[in-house]
């Protein structure tokens, strides 16, 4: 049989690669996505200080650095029961929100645009950022980067570094937020407001008056049907720090909702010797095998996965676009993958929203920010919602809160198994008869693209405890003592 | 003045000296300017095969960033060497290793096992791994080998310069990037940082106190103006090189290293440890002993960045040759 090999797949994070084997027609008989790395955070980090895991956790990801620091962070919460005072949870919440901005300009901009804004088709030296900058104009796209770097900016204000961040420790943060730092986030998220607004705006100029494109989104190749999960507040709409975890099925029925604690009974994963990234899927129904069947708990997490399974959002221009986007797509769930970019940027709306009313907030400028632990550690949870989808931490400890046990499930993976069903969808419905082209092999690669996965993350898991001996000399150089490390 | 070809490669990395390279912000349009970008998996479409076909020497200068955990970036490593005029060790992992270097307190079989299949989340019933080769009906799916340590790339090819930082700040990426447009470069194996210790340029009050033994981060709430070590913290100030810009100190956070030694340095955490309890007030060894104690995973500590660059680290590989 023959086949093509794509190798590396680009325009995301992290490593992949895409084989698709055709059969003597030239028609595709089936395409991978593997994933050909993995680095092992959850071995590694045994032995570990648990406080020092939202400082080697970010590791894991330096496109969502800040989505490990807060599970971990959170983790240690639930580790040392220590419940942060309000102020702690709301900087978090408002750091947090700066964090999507930057990982969704990122996304939208830097990997997904290329592909409609410059096209598909484009000579591979013009589909990238660049390449987007030169077609939509050196002013717009000055706006791009100065709405990024106003996120990472904000990040670095309450988290020390924008990227891998020092700030979440067990019982809250590290550092207060000046009033001074205040005003200057509230003045960029102002600007974010409107960034995200004009963003939806390009997106229904560029993409939704295409004919074209609209024809792509809405093609039998690029749709699927499986379980959506994201984390929801009391009122069922959209949360990226805090509440539960809402499951829906294909017809928008919730199945399941439940707390941190409660993951294990919740969600497997599945090993497959061609790859080093596992498969997690939901344990009711079960793993059937990479196929898309309401029978098998195949899931979709990040953006799309994430409105699916809210009832919407908690504030009044994201709703509203929530609105239009699911009254142009017919209603929920979608099915739709390359929505995805669409639900991307009506998050990214819905941060910039928050993340006004959060530097607004009188309490934010708090200085009690951390109750110190009194609790003796054993076990603990922490889920955040990525911007790629919901992320799993749980830590196990001795009483001394050394790491004895880590199990980190990313969101990237709970997308792996739809990934692969969308890659082989889209290979069979762009190869045909042996003829390929330069646009179809970027066109498999745009249903991979839309999800955003961060294969960093989802190959995070690395190896723990190197026994040392160290002898102090005293100033005659005689052994002194040997110290217990 | 020619453009210059530039590629930028990710091994064992987390993506985070990628974007740093994104923050350049507007100054990224300049590097655009400045070079043509023949491979940059994160942000642009060129693949392998591109790379391949570059000849000997073709590319000015490259940017690598990560650690070698398996055989695709032992590979990749030697391909950019052989096509690269500059090899640039671009962050921590490269340079010494970084966080993912902590893998080498364990082994392949270590690591594989907890992964595959003792995760309270794994269904692996068959005890399946990732294999190198695996059949499918459709042919045969390849992967790259999982390596029994992590390396840094000066230990797999020769490298030119050095910018450390986890990941690197954007000031030092410019000024790396203005020293090679303009071919203003320092003598080869320059690191591109800091001279001086990190305790050296700190704006902390220090008193010179006397401790009995240190705190763990999520014991106290320190004062934000005098010195972390000196209130009981941890802080790898002393043994680590400037440059950051003291970035965690500034969030209330002691230092972990990740800008990796000075020049005179030859083992981080050898000199951590001998700063460390040069400030300790033990006149027996007990009381020696019991302030010790209150350093909890050390070596995770002290080697935090560098464990696969580190003194104890090249004991071992000869144990083992
Ligand atoms: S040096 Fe730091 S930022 Fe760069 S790849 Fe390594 S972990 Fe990521
Ligand atoms: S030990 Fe840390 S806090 Fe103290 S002077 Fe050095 S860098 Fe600053
Ligand atoms: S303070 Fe230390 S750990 Fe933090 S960025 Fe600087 S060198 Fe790295």
């Amino acid at each position: 049989m023959k086949r093509i090999t794509i190798d590396p797949i680009t325009r995301l994070e992290g490593h992949g690669k895409i084989e698709v084997f055709l059969d003597d027609a030239g028609n595709v008989a089936k395409a991978y996505l593997q994933i050909p790395e993995l680095r092992g955070f959850e071995k590694f980090c045994e032995g570990r200080a648990a406080e020092e895991m939202p400082r080697i956790v970010p590791r894991i990801c330096g496109v969502c650095p800040e989505a490990h620091h807060l599970a971990s962070a959170k983790a240690l919460d639930s580790l040392w029961q220590v419940d942060p005072p309000p102020a702690a949870k709301k900087l978090r919440e408002l750091f947090y929100c700066a964090h999507f901005i930057h990982s969704h300009i990122a996304h939208f901009y830097a990997l997904a645009a290329p592909d409609f804004v410059v096209g598909p088709g484009a000579d591979k030296s013009q589909r990238n950022i660049l390449g987007v900058v030169a077609k939509v104009g050196l002013e717009t796209g000055t706006q791009v980067i100065k709405h990024r770097s106003y996120a990472q900016k904000i990040q670095a204000m309450i988290g020390g570094k924008a990227t891998h961040p020092v700030c979440g420790l067990p019982g809250g943060m590290s550092k207060p937020l000046s009033e001074e730092e205040r005003k200057h986030i509230e003045a960029m998220a102002m600007s974010c407001v409107d960034f995200a607004k004009e963003s939806l705006q390009i997106f229904e100029d560029v993409v939704l008056k295409n004919n074209e494109y609209v024809k792509l989104i809405l093609s039998e190749m690029y749709q699927l049907a499986p379980y959506s999960m994201g984390l929801v507040d009391g009122n069922n709409r959209v949360n990226f720090y805090d509440g539960l975890v809402r499951v829906v099925d294909q017809k928008g029925q919730e199945v399941a909702k439940f707390a941190s604690h409660q993951y294990p009974d919740f969600i497997a994963e599945h090993v497959e010797s061609w790859s080093y990234l596992k498969f997690p899927y939901l344990k009711n129904p079960g793993w059937k095998g990479i196929m898309e069947d309401a029978e098998s708990g195949i899931l979709w997490v990040g953006p799309l996965g994430r409105l699916n399974a809210a009832e919407g959002m908690a504030t009044p221009m994201a709703q509203k676009a929530y609105e239009k986007m699911y009254g142009a797509l017919g209603g929920k769930p979608s099915r739709a993958t390359l929505a995805f970019h669409w639900a991307r940027l009506v998050e990214l709306l819905y941060a910039a929203e928050r993340m006004l009313e959060l530097s607004q907030d009188p309490e934010i400028t708090s200085t009690d920010i951390r109750r110190l632990p009194t609790a003796i550690p054993r076990e603990g949870f922490g889920i955040v919602e990525a911007p790629r989808g919901t992320l799993y931490h749980h830590y196990q400890t001795n009483e001394q809160g050394i790491l004895e046990k880590v199990n980190i499930v990313v969101a990237t993976a709970h997308n792996y198994a739809a990934m692969n069903i969308s890659v082989d969808k889209a290979a069979k419905g762009l190869v045909k008869n042996g003829e390929l082209n330069q646009q179809a092999l970027n066109m498999i690669e745009m249903a991979f693209r839309a999800y955003d996965p961060c294969f960093g993350c989802a190959t995070h898991t690395m190896p723990g405890s190197l026994p040392v001996d160290i002898k102090i000399y005293n100033s005659q150089g005689e052994p002194w003592i040997n110290l217990p490390w | 003045m020619p453009k210059l070809n530039l590629a930028i490669y990710w091994a064992a990395a987390c993506g985070g000296c990628d974007v740093a390279i994104l923050d350049l912000d507007e100054k990224i349009l300049n590097v655009a300017e400045a070079a043509n970008i023949v491979l940059w998996p994160i942000a642009m479409d060129y693949k392998y095969q591109d790379l391949s076909l570059l000849p000997k020497d073709s590319i000015d200068v490259c940017l690598f960033n990560g650690a070698v955990r398996n055989s695709e970036q032992k590979e990749l490593a030697e391909i950019l060497r052989e096509r690269s005029r500059v090899m640039v060790a671009f962050g921590s992992c490269a340079c010494f290793g970084g966080i993912p270097g902590l893998a080498n307190f364990s082994n392949r079989e270590g690591i594989l096992k907890r992964v595959y299949k003792t995760s309270p989340t794994t269904v692996n019933h068959e005890g399946i791994l990732p294999q190198a080769e695996t059949a499918v009906p459709e042919g045969t799916l390849t992967l790259p080998a999982f390596m029994n340590r992590v390396y840094t790339l000066n230990q797999v090819v020769d490298v030119d310069y050095y910018l450390p930082g986890c990941p690197p700040p954007p000031d030092l990426i410019w000024t790396a990037v203005e020293a090679i447009v303009s071919g203003n470069l320092p003598p080869k194996g320059s690191v591109i940082a800091g001279t001086k210790s990190l305790c050296d340029t700190c704006q902390r009050v220090k008193e010179q106190k006397n401790l009995k033994g240190f705190v763990r981060p999520h014991e106290i709430i320190p004062d934000p103006e005098k010195c972390l070590l000196e209130q009981g913290l941890v802080c790898c100030g002393p043994a680590t090189r400037d440059g950051c810009g003291h970035r965690c100190i500034k969030a209330n956070m002691p230092c972990r290293g990740c800008f990796g030694p000075t020049g005179n340095i030859h083992d981080q955490g050898a000199k951590l440890v001998s700063a460390l309890t040069s400030i300790l007030q033990a006149t027996t060894k007990e009381e020696a002993r019991q302030a010790a104690e209150t350093i909890v995973d050390a070596a995770g500590t002290f080697y935090r960045f560098g464990l696969p660059d580190a003194l104890l680290q090249r004991v071992k590989r000869r144990e083992q040759a």
